[in-house]
C-alpha cells in the first residue's frame, strides 16, 4: 500500500480497477430507458426504478451490516419512515389542512430533506437502545422496532391505515418536474452512485476503520482507548437516514405507500439483497438488489410455484459464492476486511 | 514492602485489591506497584488471578474493592477506553488483533485510538502519514517491518504476538501489561521476545506475566508472587528465589 500520497485521492487506477464491476453496472443500467424505448416497453423503466432505489437500501443496510456486522431487521421501517413523510405532507397539500402546525407541501426540496432527518432520528433514537446489545439480541429488538412502527403506521387512519395513502398532489423538486419516470429513473440512479461513493469514501475513512474494527474485535478496539458504541450509533443514524431518503424516492415513483411498505419480510429482503450480492464490498448490494428484484419479477410468470426456484437460485449463489455475487469479480477477504 | 528514604511516587499503585466472582476469591486484598522504568513481573501457578488482576488495572473488569493509582490519580473507576488515553496499554494473553486489517492497519488504528479524531469521514485513514508513520515506527521497533502489509490472519503465532506488541508501543503508553508474551511460542521466538522486550524496558514501565521463568530472570527488576489472588511476597529475583514461603507455595511445586 503506497502511502506517499500526502492527500486523501487514491490513486484513480487503483480505484478504477477496483470497483470497475460497479461501473460497468451503473452505465449499463443508465442505458435502461433507451433500452425501454427501443422495445416500447415502459414495464422496463418501473423494474429498474425498483432495482435502483432497493439497491440504495441494500448499500446502506451493508454499511452497518458488512462493515459493522449489525443486523438490523428494521431498515424497512427507516425505509417506510421516508416514504411516509413525503406521502403525508403531499397529503395535507392536496387536502389542504395543516399538519399540526405546518403546512402542507409537495416540494420534494423540502420533504426529501425533511426525511432524511426524520429518518435518522428515528435510527438515532431506536439505535442508542437497540446497540447495546449485540448478536441475536440485537436482530430481535431490531425486528421488534420494525413491527412496532409497522403498526404505527397501520393505525394512523387518516393517512389510510391498512389500505396505504394515495400522493394525489403533484410532486416537484422547487418546481421541476422529477416524476415523469426517465427523469425519476435517472434522478435515482444519480442517487445510488452518489451513495456508493459516499459509502466507500465513508468505509476508508477514521471512522470507518473503527467501525470495521469493532465488528471484528470490540474487546480490542476498547482496549485501543476507543469507546465503539458513539461509532456505531454514527454509522447506524447515517445507514438510517440514507434508507429514509430511498424511502422518499420510493413514495415518488410509486405516487403511493402503504404498511406494507414497512413489512418485516421487506426488512428481511434487504438483509437477503446485501449478502446475495457480497457483503465486503459497497457496491456488492447492488448485485444483490438487481438479481432479487428481476428474480421476484421474471419467475411467477414461469411457474406458479416460483418461491421454490426463487429459493434454490439463493441458495445455490450462498452456497458457491461465499462471498456473494460480487465473488465473480475477484475475492476479497470477508466482513470487515472490504475497500472500494 | 517499605520504602526506606522518601522516594518519588510509584507510577502505578495497587491499594488492598479485592475481587470475588461468585465466591471464588480472584484477587485478595492485594497491593503492589510498578515504578517509573521498572519491570515487574508478575509469577504464580494457574489459577492466581493473574490474568485477573491485568484486566482490573486495563479496566475490563472492575475490582469490587481497594484502589488503583496511575500517575497520582486515582482511577479506579475510570473505564477502559479512558486508560488507555491516560497511558495505560494491555497486551493479551490470546492473542487479540485484527484479522482482516494487515498489520500496519492494525497499529495505524492503534495510533489513531490514542490521536481521538475518530469522527474523520472522508480522508483515507490508512493512506495518512500522520497515522502511518508512527505506526511504521512501532513495527519497525518490534522488528516486523517485512510483514507490515500482511494480514494478521496470516502470521504466524510468534508474529502475532508480535503485532500485538506493537499496537501497545503504538499507544504511547506509560505502562505497559503484558500478559505472557510468549505464550504458545517455540524456544527461538521467546529468546527473539525476551530481546525485545529487554529493548523496550528502558522507555517504559512494564509490568509481565510470564511463565517462563528465564525471561521472567533476564527482564524482571522486581518479581511480585502471586498466590491465591494474593501477592505472597515481592523482591528482586534473588530475594524471591530465596523466599522461603515462595518456595513453598511456588517454585517448590515441581523440583
Amino acid at each position: 500500500m503506497p502511502d506517499i500520497s500526502k492527500h486523501a485521492a487514491s490513486p484513480p487506477a487503483a480505484v478504477l480497477a477496483a470497483s470497475w464491476p460497479i461501473l460497468v453496472l451503473l452505465a449499463a443500467l443508465a442505458l435502461v430507458p433507451a433500452l425501454s424505448a427501443a422495445v416500447d416497453n415502459p414495464f422496463l423503466i418501473r423494474l429498474f426504478t425498483r432495482v435502483v432505489i432497493f439497491a440504495i437500501v441494500a448499500a446502506a443496510l451493508n454499511f452497518v451490516l458488512g462493515f459493522g456486522a449489525l443486523v438490523s431487521l428494521m431498515h424497512a421501517a427507516f425505509f417506510g419512515i421516508g416514504a411516509y413523510v413525503v406521502a403525508i405532507f403531499a397529503f395535507h397539500d392536496f387536502d389542504g389542512s395543516p399538519l399540526w402546525i405546518f403546512p402542507g407541501t409537495s416540494n420534494l426540496a423540502v420533504t426529501i430533506p425533511l426525511a432524511v432527518v426524520l429518518t435518522g432520528l428515528a435510527a438515532a433514537l431506536t439505535g442508542v437502545v437497540s446497540l447495546r446489545t449485540s448478536g441475536a439480541y440485537f436482530i430481535m429488538i431490531t425486528l421488534a422496532f420494525n413491527q412496532m412502527l409497522f403498526y404505527f403506521f397501520v393505525a394512523l387512519q387518516k393517512y389510510g391505515g391498512d389500505d396505504g395513502l394515495q400522493i394525489l398532489s403533484n410532486l416537484d423538486f422547487a418546481g421541476l418536474n422529477i416524476s415523469k419516470r426517465v427523469t425519476f429513473f435517472y434522478v435515482s440512479l444519480g442517487v445510488l452512485a452518489a451513495s456508493l461513493l459516499f459509502f466507500g469514501r465513508l468505509v476508508n475513512s477514521r471512522f470507518g476503520v473503527i467501525l470495521r474494527a469493532a465488528a471484528q474485535n470490540e474487546r480490542r478496539v476498547i482496549a485501543l482507548g476507543i469507546s465503539p458504541l458513539r461509532y456505531k450509533l454514527a454509522a447506524f443514524v447515517i445507514s438510517g437516514a440514507v434508507t429514509g431518503l430511498a424511502g422518499a424516492l420510493w413514495a415518488t415513483g410509486q405516487q403511493f405507500v402503504s404498511p406494507s411498505d414497512l413489512s418485516w419480510v421487506r426488512s428481511a429482503d434487504f438483509v437477503v439483497m446485501a449478502v446475495l450480492g457480497g457483503m465486503a464490498r459497497v457496491w456488492g448490494p447492488v448485485l444483490g438488489a438487481l438479481v432479487i428484484v428481476l428474480l421476484e419479477a421474471l419467475l411467477p410468470g414461469l411457474t406458479l410455484y416460483w418461491q421454490l426456484p426463487f429459493g434454490l437460485i439463493v441458495i445455490l449463489i450462498v452456497v458457491y459464492l461465499q462471498g456473494g455475487l460480487a465473488d465473480l469479480f475477484g475475492k476479497m477477504r470477508p466482513a470487515a476486511g472490504g475497500g472500494h | 514492602m517499605q520504602a526506606a528514604a522518601p522516594q518519588p511516587r510509584p507510577l502505578l499503585e495497587v491499594k488492598g485489591l479485592q475481587k470475588r466472582f461468585s465466591g471464588i476469591v480472584a484477587t485478595n486484598n492485594l497491593s503492589l506497584d510498578v515504578r517509573a522504568g521498572e519491570t515487574h513481573a508478575l509469577i504464580g501457578p494457574n489459577g492466581a488471578g493473574k490474568t485477573t488482576l491485568i484486566a482490573q488495572l486495563q479496566g475490563e473488569l472492575s475490582p469490587d474493592a481497594g484502589e488503583i493509582w496511575l500517575n497520582g490519580r486515582d482511577i479506579t473507576r475510570e473505564p477502559a477506553h479512558r486508560r488507555a488515553h491516560l497511558g495505560i496499554a494491555r497486551s493479551f494473553q490470546i492473542t487479540s488483533v485484527f484479522p482482516q486489517f494487515t498489520v500496519l492497519a492494525n497499529v495505524a488504528l492503534a495510533v489513531q485510538a490514542q490521536a481521538g479524531h475518530g469522527f474523520k469521514f472522508f480522508r483515507e485513514a490508512w493512506k495518512d502519514p500522520a497515522l502511518t508513520a508512527p505506526a511504521r515506527e512501532a513495527i519497525e521497533r518490534i522488528g516486523l517491518s517485512h510483514r507490515a502489509e500482511t494480514h494478521a490472519e496470516d502470521l504466524s503465532h510468534g508474529e502475532r504476538r508480535q503485532l500485538e506488541l506493537a499496537m501497545a508501543l503504538a499507544m504511547k503508553p506509560k505502562l505497559l501489561l503484558l500478559d505472557e508474551p510468549m505464550a504458545g511460542m517455540g524456544r527461538q521466538d521467546g529468546q527473539r521476545m525476551t530481546k525485545i522486550l529487554q529493548g523496550l524496558k528502558q522507555t517504559y514501565a512494564i509490568l509481565i506475566v510470564e511463565h517462563d521463568m528465564d525471561a521472567v530472570f533476564a527482564l524482571a527488576d522486581r518479581i511480585s508472587v502471586l498466590v491465591a489472588g494474593a501477592a505472597i511476597a515481592t523482591g528482586t529475583a534473588d530475594s524471591i528465589r530465596n523466599d522461603p514461603a515462595v518456595k513453598a507455595a511456588y517454585l517448590g511445586h515441581g523440583s
